[in-house]
């Protein structure tokens, strides 16, 4: 890596930090900061603010689990789709990161490793 | 209603309990905690980040899902509107809980309440706003600002040793996946009603069929069809 390459990389990160963290910063604020002036939250604001958890988590995992390929059985064996099930239902059973995530790697483990190696 | 302010000297030792039953009732969800921070850590060394990058992400962002996703973005050199939009749709989910936990604030000053937004998290919120319901004689305020604090120390000093772990890791082990289990473990009690499912499942495969798109767009175009499906389930329910 040369040191003109890292210096452009570098300046992109701290300007996507700063602008994420001012943006996030006035979402903590807002109704805070705003709260004596406005007595109730509008229920047009409140109601899709509900779906944006569930969808954006779902929209960011998915991708990593699952690469269409051309036959179902090249899609569904796949290391991460595999790892990714079995820790989906650790996540559901125990509501726990820390054994979703020691269970998720271990089975990617022993695909990778063991079973398809 | 008592009115809570910071010179009330007469309650000084009560508040102080406060501000520690803040820090103990969070110390449980530290196990969740540590292991994201950690991976917030490894992922930033992954997208080729220093060490200063990764603690000033976690100091000025400070919302581990919408890092995640922006390293992701970052390591795999989409647009910075893509990296910058994508994180700030993650987060604007702060502002349900700013909304939520707004009157409980009402009482204190600008500046006070300034910072108690910049530490506001889920994790703080879910915790205050249920013991503030419960208990309505507490400092709210440092019961708060005690869980809150907590964490953002934790999530500092687990970013520093996931970018110190991280750095000596070989990439045939692939700890970056652990960042999509943290968001699995974070999707599926998310999902706990009709809505909320047809929501993520929606999301969960438009993102999938729309993983080829430039600049990484599936993952917008996904969250918003899920957001739409969860508005029309609702809708069809009622």
């Amino acid at each position: 890596m040369t040191g003109s390459s890292l210096s452009a990389s570098s300046l992109r990160v701290w300007v996507a930090i700063l602008l994420i963290g001012v943006a996030t910063y006035g979402f903590r604020l807002s109704f805070i900061h705003l709260f004596g002036r406005i007595d109730e939250v509008p229920a047009r604001i409140t109601r899709p603010l509900r779906y944006v958890p569930p969808a954006v988590l779902a929209a960011l995992v998915l991708p990593d689990l699952v690469t269409l390929r051309p036959s179902v059985a090249a899609t569904l064996l796949d290391e991460r789709l595999i790892a990714g099930a079995v820790a989906g239902v650790v996540a559901w059973r125990t509501e726990n990161v820390f054994a979703t995530i020691a269970v998720g790697m271990g089975v990617l483990w022993l695909f990778r490793f063991v079973v398809f190696a | 209603m008592k009115g809570d302010t910071d010179g009330d000297a007469a309650e000084g030792t009560r508040t102080d309990g406060d501000l520690w039953a803040g820090v103990r009732d969070v110390s449980p969800l530290m196990l969740g905690i540590v292991p994201f921070a950690l991976v917030a850590g490894i992922a930033a060394v992954d997208a080729g980040l220093g060490l200063a990058e990764a603690v000033g992400m976690s100091v000025i962002v400070f919302a581990g899902a919408s890092q995640l996703a922006a390293l992701d973005l970052l390591g795999s050199n989409a647009p910075l509107a893509v990296v910058v939009g994508t994180a700030v749709v993650i987060n604007v989910r702060m502002v349900m809980y700013s909304a939520s936990i707004a009157p409980y604030f009402a009482e204190y000053g600008r500046r006070l309440r300034a910072g108690l937004a910049y530490v506001l998290t889920d994790q703080a919120y879910a915790l205050s706003v249920a013991e503030f319901d419960e208990n309505p004689t507490r400092s709210r305020w440092r019961y708060y600002f005690g869980a809150a604090a907590s964490l953002w120390v934790v999530w500092q000093i687990g970013t520093v040793v996931g970018v110190v772990v991280g750095a000596g890791v070989p990439d045939a082990w692939g700890l970056t996946f652990a960042v999509p289990l943290v968001f699995l473990a974070l999707l599926v009690p998310a999902m706990k009603d009709r809505p909320t499912t047809a929501a993520g499942v929606a999301a969960g495969a438009v993102a999938v069929v729309a993983a080829g798109l430039p600049l990484n767009l599936g993952l917008l175009v996904g969250a918003v069809t899920g957001i739409a499906v969860g508005l029309a389930t609702e809708v069809v329910e009622a």
